[in-house]
Parts: C-alpha cells; structure tokens; sequence
C-alpha cells in the first residue's frame, strides 16, 4: 500500500518539531504508507531555500517564513501552504542575571506581569542611556519569526523602540546560550530547549513565556508547495493523517515519557530526555534558584486546535510583518497571507473540528494589552499602536 | 571580469575556503577575505564592506546575513542570489555544492557569473576530496576488522589466512552482507565468549 517514491522532510532541532518527529519515529507515516526521511538543518535558510527548489517535498518551518515565501519577500516568491500547524507558542524570553536584577529594581510590581516587565525594560534603557552605556541587545532567530515578533510587540508596549532603543540581532538558537554567557546578548526569545538550557547553566532568567505576551501564536508549521500538495494530493493527505496521529499521541499525557526519549535522539533534538518533557508538560525551571512556573499553554502540539491551521493567524503575523516595516498593506497580500494556512484542507483531510474551545480569547489571538485583533481592517488595527515602522 | 570586487568568505572549514580563496586570486581577484569565526558576524561584513559575499550552507549563520536585508542603515545593501527567480538551474546547482552567495544590489549578475562558477566548482572538488577521504579512511578500517577476524577465525578453527578469509567471503556472500559486516559480528561474538 505504499506510495513508492521516498519522501525529503526538513527540520530544525526544535521541541516544536515533535508532531513531525513522532509522526516519522513512531511508525504513523510508515503505516499511512509513506516513506519519510527527515533531514536536519542548520539553518532556516536552508530550509527555506531547499523547500523552495524541491529539495525538500515538506519542512517544519517558521509561520511567518512560509506566509514570506508566500509574499516573495526577501527572496524567491514561491507559493507554500499548510494543512497542519505544528504547535502555538513554545517560545520563551530569557534575560541575563544582571538584566534581570536591572528590571527587578526598575520594576513597579510583579515582572511576571508582560506590561510590568515592558516598563521596567523602558526603565533599563533610559537609564543606560543616561550613563551613555550601550543599548541592550536581544538575539531572536530569523527576522520573518514569532520570536522577532513577539519581543518586538512586547517591549513596544512598554514604551520601547525595537529598531532605536535596543539592538534586536538574529542569532541562530544553537548560539543563543553562548552568546548570553559571553555577554554578547543582554537577552534572547527563543524556542525550546534553548531557555531551559541557560537556565540549568545558571546564566539566564526566563522572563517570559510568550504564551504570556499572546495567548494563541501559531509558531511552526507543516509547510509544503502548493504546487507540491496540488501535484501530490495523495502523498500529502497522508502525510498531514500521519500528523494528525502523532499530534494525539504527542498530547496523551500517557505518552510524553516516549515522546521525550523518541526526540532527544542523536540525529533529533539531542538534549536530555528530562529537559524536552518540560517543554511538553509546560512546567519550565525560569530561574537558576529553582524556581518553577507553568503553564497551560506554554507549548500546544495538537489540543484546543492547535494544529488546524487559522487565518486569523496569519493574518496577525502579516500585520506585524507591516507594523514594521518588512512589508507593505495591501489586500492582495493579506488575501496570500491568510490563504497560506489552509484549515479546509485540514478539514477534508482529519475530519470536520469543533471550533476553538471556549477558553480561547475572542480575536483569536489574545495579546496581553492593546485592542482586540481585528483580521479585516489591519490599517485601523495598527494606527492604534504608537511605536510602528509604517 | 571586474577584479576589483570586494569578495568575503564566510566558512567554518579553513582548508575548504583556501581552495576557494586560492581559486579567486588565481583568476586574478585580489579583494578576498576569509572569516571563519561567525562571532559578531554582521558587524564584521558591514566594516569590510563587501560587494559579495559566499557562505557555506552548512552554517547556521546563514541565518545571521538575512538580517541584512532588513536593516536599513546600511549603505550597501546585499540581495540573496536566491532571489533571481530566473535563474533556477544556478540556484539549484549551487546548494548542491553547499554554497549561498549574496552580492551587493545593482550588481549584474553577469560581472560576477565566474566567481559563483569558481565558487560551485571548487566548493565540488573539496567534497569529492572529503568523499575519497572518507572512503580511505573506511576502507582502512574495514581491513582492520577483517585482519582480526581472520586472526580469531584462524586460532578458533586453525585454518589458514586464505581459508579464513574465504571462509568470511562465502559466508558473507550467503547472508548477502559486506565482508566487513561478517567480519564485524565475528569479532562481536568472540568477544562475548571470551
């Protein structure tokens, strides 16, 4: 029953590749009759690019850089879809210890609150201006990322300019510890297990989890071109069945110690096992004094609708993408970014779903300050936040 | 041909971006500058200033040069060669060799076709270099394994070199394995009956 033609998957050593890892390892792809080989990469460049010209057929890939690919900007324009998101969140903040301490002093409450965390930042970089100290510099990992994105809307609210008061530099997440500990960075936003990782050498606080800045941010996706899935169509469903299967296995509690074991494999994630299952269980060491915090959803694979795919979204990373600066409004662009993520085909594909669970924030977004998102009047939406490069 | 380009070479291997920079100024580029160290990366390529840059794909650093497209200071700015829609069959051929180029905007592409070509063929040679190197060094450990197993076959069941080793063929042959493989299982199982 197998389809014959062996197919090429990209990832990056992520804990939000777990849907895609499992669904190979596990044997769900092996049993929709596809034969998958994942192929690891260095960079989102890579992947980018190999998914482009058809070295790969599929990739875990940044949201904002299949919507980007989508545009044609930065680069080669190359129509990509997906049926299935591999995760919402997942992301963290981590600061330095003296950061930390700075913002703990400049703080007005409690720095688990973002708008508390925000002005206290604004604090920090006043007063280094004041001492004529260079301005901080936060690592993020791509410039069409969540992680851009979410620091960028967070220290914003508090009054702070991510292009003229602090310097936002990409680094690619195998360096973020390092460059913390050799002061290069003065903080990062990063995926799992990079946070934890600082944390455990006792050289970073996690400030944040972004589940705290946006209730609902789709992170990474499975991306393919839509040329591929159109010329494809079988390969592709049972590619997106294999995911749907690994998604629930993933969320099963029950499971998680498998999950762990299956990721922290040499060729996968390569971290301890220990480390990835905090991820999944959404209960992260923040601070090197053992200090725990959780969260409900700090990290959701396949529950409350995590993995259909939501135009909402997209259109949110588009319209950050305008606030600053990448890209310009048009209704052309919002139709290609919102038909980037295709839920119908999740739909035909995994079966009809129940809309997202009560508990979701109305705009389906959710973000911890400012007007509820409003997917169809963006310009309105962003004329609303003071700092912004359009 | 315009020599006088600026051209950095972002590479972790300092034998494989020699035989780059060697490959250059042998077609008479003078202008050629290796990093190997990606730290502060960015900062690095704006203070040399160059008008194309070659990076290995292997490095995650890659990633750190995207940033260039966004950031609006700069004077130069460098456009990715990927962004040629045109051009497939170079974009193509160039992964495969493991390579990404970014050349300065307004630069045609025609003034800088022999560096890319330099590029894709000598970054080809070193990995067939690797590749036969890999081989060797494989191979040499493969008549490693095969010279103790002879030696445990040869005490075990005082044959001769040759019957040991014909032994290790046949039997190979029949399970349709490498010798290597026998060879290795062998060494395995005497090791546990030792």
């Amino acid at each position: 029953m197998s389809t014959g033609k062996r197919i090429r998957v990209g990832f990056i050593p992520l804990a939000d590749a777990t849907a895609l890892i499992v669904a190979v390892d596990k044997g769900f792809t092996a049993e929709e009759g596809i034969d998958v080989e994942l192929v690891r990469e260095v960079s989102w460049s890579n992947v980018r690019d190999k998914l482009n010209i058809g070295l790969f057929d599929a990739a875990h890939l940044l949201a904002p850089v299949a919507i980007a690919s989508s545009l044609g900007l930065g680069h080669v324009k190359v129509p990509i879809i997906t049926a299935f998101g591999l995760g919402l969140n997942g992301n963290a903040i981590t600061v330095s210890p003296a950061l930390h301490a700075a913002m703990k002093d400049a703080a007005d409450g409690d720095l688990t609150d973002p708008m508390v965390s925000a002005r206290a930042l604004a604090r920090v970089v006043m007063d280094r201006r004041a001492r004529g100290e260079e301005p901080l510099t936060f690592g993020m990992t791509f410039p069409y990322s969540t992680h851009n994105y979410q620091l960028r809307f967070w220290m914003a609210a508090g009054g702070v300019d991510p292009d003229q008061d602090v310097r936002l530099i990409v680094l690619p997440p195998p360096y973020m510890v390092e460059s913390l500990a050799n002061k290069h960075v003065d903080a990062f936003c990063v995926g799992a297990p990079w946070n934890s990782v600082a944390v455990d050498l006792g050289i970073g606080h996690i400030l944040h989890f972004v589940s705290e800045i946006l209730q609902r941010a789709a992170e990474k996706v499975l991306a393919v071109r839509a040329r591929w899935a159109e010329d494809h169509p079988d390969v592709f469903r049972r590619l997106v069945r294999a995911h749907g299967r690994a998604a629930e296995f993933v969320e099963d509690v029950n499971n998680r110690e498998e999950v762990a074991a299956i990721l922290s494999a040499p060729d996968r994630i390569a971290v301890a096992p220990e480390v990835i299952r905090r991820t999944l269980d959404g209960r992260l060491k923040v601070s090197p004094d053992g200090t725990y915090r959780e969260s409900d959803r700090y990290l959701l694979v396949g529950r409350n609708g995590a993995a259909r795919p939501d135009p909402v979204q997209a259109a949110w990373l588009y319209a950050q993408m305008v606030r600053w600066g990448q890209a310009l409004l048009s209704a052309e662009g919002l139709a290609e970014a919102k038909t980037t993520f295709r839920p119908d085909l999740y739909d035909e594909i995994l079966g009809p779903q129940p809309d997202l669970p009560p508990s979701a924030p109305a705009d389906r977004v959710g973000a911890f300050t400012g007007p509820a998102f409003d997917p169809d009047n963006i310009a309105a939406h962003l004329d609303g936040w003071k700092i912004r490069r359009r | 041909m315009d020599l006088s380009l600026k051209i950095v070479i972002v590479d972790e291997s300092p034998v494989r971006s020699a035989i780059l920079e060697e490959g250059l100024r042998e077609a008479g580029f003078t202008d050629v500058i290796r990093i190997a160290e990606t730290q502060n990366l960015l900062a690095r390529i704006y203070k040399i200033d160059p008008d194309v840059i070659l990076i290995d794909l292997e490095n995650p650093s890659r990633d750190v040069l995207e940033q260039m497209f966004q950031v609006s200071r700069i004077v130069k700015r460098p456009i990715a060669m990927f962004v040629d829609q045109s051009d497939t069959a170079s974009i193509q051929a160039s992964v495969d060799a493991g390579v990404a180029s970014y050349i300065v905007d307004g630069l045609k592409k025609e003034r800088i076709k022999y560096i890319l070509d330099t590029c894709i063929s000598r970054f080809n040679a070193f990995a067939k270099l690797q590749d036969e190197l890999d081989r060797t060094k494989n191979a040499l450990e493969e008549r490693k394994v095969i010279d103790r197993a002879k030696g445990i076959l040869m005490s075990a069941k005082k044959l001769t070199e040759d019957e040991a080793y014909a032994l290790l063929r046949t039997t190979a042959m029949k399970e349709n394995k490498k010798i290597a493989e026998i060879a290795q299982s062998v060494i395995t199982t005497a090791e546990m009956l030792r």
